[in-house]
């Protein structure tokens, strides 16, 4: 069944410039995908679009059954709670522990208490930091940094991730064992996963399906594992 | 509903967290609150005071009514039935030729003198009927209806200065409320302008929280609770000005300015009112303030 569904999507800038150019793609629940390409290639823009913090000119994108080219301001919310989102940049908050951290996610939509301490604990047992409840961000590593950041986007359960270069600041080790744990995480918990790299190194190791996108336009879409055989 | 009644409790909540741990900034906007709404406080006051005293003068103005000497007792109580059915007036007292005569012979021995001998019949006095209006600004007609009226001789209310007074008030009045109208909008754009700053410092809180699913009314609405918060503080001061000030300078000038003819509003209750009113416009102008200022990192 599918969790996506873009077809004849164009991004037009306001500068011009035609960031993503008759797309037409579907991706299917508990699918792990990559997207990869070079700067300017429109994978941040897709990557964006999917969470509607850009909306495209034309086209359709349905994500588990919102049409998200339509959605309103102000029901976006509606969307980015079926969503979990990991930056380069972890996008924590400074002043919140890594417990709150992962809680704020579910305050922020009015969980109960009760029902916020489970999820949020569990959360971080996934991620790996359970011995770092108290820490502050400043007090972690990059890759603990950025596990807190999945366990918040996962908190919740919610059906897709999207992953924005989410090992771009890290080093090659950290990067894959961020990228296992993303992978168990599709795998015991069945949430889709995409995620926008440049890291070819992970994407070849990983043997998943492989979106290419070069100038707006996509080039390539490689079925699982097709990719390293490809390019070898 | 529980969610919401959950939501709204941590809202307020927040709201007084972030006040005192973003200190410095929230100390700027209540200074600037502050500032302005003293500024808007005297301007209030002394707005209220000019209208208090105009309204004291339209008071005082009095149409006089002479009648003329033929008139008969029973023709003063039918001028006095026929004023009555003239709509506009306020009160009619009736004053007879002999008690002008009293008053005219208790204010010098000269007058009492002259007087004294003066007959009933040779009095030149003449029986007056003194008449207040309810609406000043339609004085000209009310008079130009008593002249009308038999053995009515002549009417007088010091009409130029009347309207020449009336004149003034209008510009007086269109004047205060223009400046404190002006003085409030400056308040919510200054407000407005120092919670943005505020607001910019957690630029990233504000996207982290629409990035998990936070709706626009959850996030906007702590920092609309926040303004109020720091509306409340701002107006601590302005409300401790009007009380202290107003109670004080009320007893130096001993509750008249210049002279005895502009008197000042009694402090009690004014100045509860008056604090009551700075209270509301700091607390709205913060609201206002703040949910304008979130409004620009709401948009996607």
């Amino acid at each position: 069944m599918e969790l996506i569904s873009i077809s004849n999507v164009n991004v037009r800038y306001k500068n011009g410039v035609n960031a993503i150019h008759d797309l037409s793609i579907k991706i299917k629940k508990g699918d792990f995908v990559f997207v990869i390409g070079g700067s300017g290639s429109g994978k941040s823009t897709f990557i964006k679009m999917l969470y509607r913090e850009i909306k495209p000119n034309t086209g359709e994108i349905i994500l588990g059954g919102l049409n998200v080219a339509k959605l309103r301001d102000s029901k976006v919310y509606k969307l980015r709670r079926k969503l979990g989102i990991v930056f380069q940049d972890y996008r924590l908050l400074p002043k919140l522990t890594v417990y709150e951290n992962v809680a704020f996610a579910l305050e922020c939509i009015g969980a109960k208490k009760s029902e916020i301490r489970v999820k949020t604990l569990k959360a971080i047992e996934l991620v790996g930091l359970k011995s770092k409840t108290r820490s502050y961000p400043d007090q972690l590593s990059g890759g603990e940094q950025q596990r807190v950041a999945i366990a918040r986007a996962i908190v919740n359960n919610p059906k897709l991730l999207i992953c924005d270069e989410p090992t771009g600041n890290l080093d090659p080790d950290m990067s894959m064992e961020i990228v296992k744990l993303l992978e168990s995480i599709n795998k015991t918990i069945g949430t889709t996963i995409i995620m926008a790299t440049h890291d070819r190194e992970i994407v070849n190791k990983m043997k998943k399906r492989v979106i290419v996108l070069s100038d707006g336009n996509l080039i390539k879409d490689y079925e699982k594992g097709k990719y390293y055989d490809e390019a070898n | 509903m529980m969610k919401l009644i959950r939501m709204l409790s941590r809202g307020i909540r927040d709201a007084f967290k972030s006040v005192f741990r973003n200190f410095s900034l929230s100390i700027a906007s209540v200074s600037c609150i502050s500032i302005t709404l003293v500024v808007i406080a005297i301007s209030l006051v002394a707005s209220w005071n000019v209208n208090n005293f105009t309204e004291n003068i339209k008071k005082d103005v009095t149409i006089v009514v002479f009648i003329d000497s033929k008139a008969s007792d029973l023709d003063l109580e039918q001028i006095d039935a026929d004023l009555r059915k003239i709509e506009n007036i306020e009160s009619i007292t009736l004053k007879t030729k002999e008690q002008e005569k009293k008053e005219f012979m208790e204010e010098s021995e000269v007058f009492e003198s002259i007087m004294g001998d003066w007959d009933e019949d040779e009095s030149p006095l003449k029986d007056s009927f003194l008449i207040k209006v309810t609406n000043l600004e339609e004085i000209k007609d009310t008079v130009k209806k008593i002249k009308k009226i038999d053995l009515v001789y002549t009417v007088n209310y010091g009409e130029s200065m009347v309207e020449k007074m009336l004149d003034a008030f209008k510009v007086v009045r269109n004047v205060t409320i223009v400046v404190v109208v002006a003085l409030i909008l400056v308040n919510v754009f200054l407000i407005v302008n120092t919670i943005k700053l505020t607001i910019f410092s957690r630029k990233r809180e504000i996207s982290i929280m629409r990035l998990v699913g936070a709706s626009n009314f959850s996030i906007k609405y702590p920092f609309v609770i926040e303004g109020m918060v720091i509306g409340m503080i701002g107006s601590i001061v302005p409300i401790l000005i009007v009380i202290y000030g107003y109670t004080y300078l009320y007893t130096y000038f001993d509750g008249v300015l210049f002279s005895s003819l502009i008197k000042l509003i009694k402090p009690q209750p004014f100045v509860y009112l008056v604090s009551l009113i700075i209270l509301g416009i700091g607390m709205v102008v913060g609201m206002i303030g703040s949910s304008r200022a979130v409004r620009k990192y709401l948009k996607v």
